[in-house]
């Protein structure tokens, strides 16, 4: 089983990278662009037995390393 | 004789400079590698600066899992003393030591000059032999020193006293000019409630002795190794 999680930064904080990034498109000229968020994608895979249990583990996972709370949010889905 | 311990982890690059600053002061330093289980009985610690496994996933996470970190956080909460230095600042907001996060300076640039901090909290272990609102020049070097709390959080800190450090001008005032990576109300360091952990992103280690440049660091080392052998006394 195969874990994707999203790790973002929460509403609230600010981005300067995701600002960097909205200025470089409009340097391109991509018109339009606003609210530009940059984070991480985090690919695993588990030998978790079902999806409850594969499920409870990266929460475990997110709090405790993968993410940092204070500042982030996370998501994950399970695939395969 | 007082001791320290210097947590060393890959990729900490200040563990030798501060050891020196230390033993300058009197002190004896033990060099304790980040894969060990314990660390030996010691007076105080230290987490360096440096980039410990190579900032992989967030500046000092890695860090605050290794093997050696178990020891320091229960020694930590059982009263030992504690600096953390720029990247040891990082860790120990990972390790939840302290409150909060550093992120990516506002800038996004590596900021690497001596600036002017303010010392807010000066009765704590390692800011004894300040005086309160006396303006220092030290050295800073990160990329991510941008201190972030919640507003509760930070009001709690700025309530309690427990900002030791903010970034200043040259005459002690706060000023956005002043504040070289966007850090919320120009945090430069904060304490526990019980001042016995202190995190800082300025390097005092950086600026311990004349042939350095200047001394105004060095009473970070001189307040350790005061409050030390109070405690023993």
């Amino acid at each position: 089983m195969k874990a994707l999680i999203r790790i973002t930064l929460k509403n609230g904080v600010l981005d300067p990278q995701g600002k960097a990034i909205e200025n470089a498109l409009g340097a391109l000229g991509f018109a339009g662009v606003s609210d530009v968020r940059q984070g991480k994608l985090i690919e695993l895979d588990l030998a978790a037995a079902d999806e409850t249990a594969a499920r409870a583990e990266v929460e475990r996972m997110c709090q405790s390393l993968l993410a940092n709370t204070v500042i982030e949010n996370y998501s994950f889905e399970l695939v395969g | 004789m007082i001791r320290a311990s210097v947590i060393v982890f890959p990729g900490s690059n200040c563990d030798r400079d501060v050891k020196v600053a230390t033993e300058a002061v009197g002190a004896k330093v033990n060099m304790v590698w980040h894969g060990e289980s314990e660390v030996p009985a010691s007076d105080f610690l230290i987490l360096p600066g440096g980039f410990s496994y190579g900032d992989y996933l967030r500046c000092g996470a890695m860090a605050a899992h290794s093997p050696i970190m178990r020891d320091v956080i229960a020694k930590a909460k059982t009263g030992t003393p504690i600096i953390g230095i720029c990247n040891g600042f990082q860790v120990l907001l990972e390790t939840g030591l302290l409150p909060g996060a550093l992120m990516r300076n506002a800038s996004l640039l590596f900021v690497c000059r001596d600036v002017h901090v303010r010392c807010d909290s000066h009765e704590t272990y390692f800011t004894g032999c300040y005086r309160g609102g006396e303006v220092l020049r030290i050295p800073i070097a990160h990329h991510d020193g941008n201190y972030f709390a919640d507003q509760e959080t930070l009001d709690r800190l700025e309530g309690e006293n427990l900002v030791a450090f903010r970034y200043c001008d040259a005459d002690g005032e706060l000023t956005e000019a002043d504040n070289p990576n966007g850090s919320q109300r120009n945090i430069a360091g904060i304490t526990n409630p019980t001042g016995r952990i202190l995190g800082l992103m300025p390097h005092p280690e950086r600026l311990f002795e004349k042939p350095l440049g200047g001394t105004d660091g060095r009473r970070i080392f001189e307040s350790a190794l005061v409050a030390a052998i109070d405690a023993a006394a």
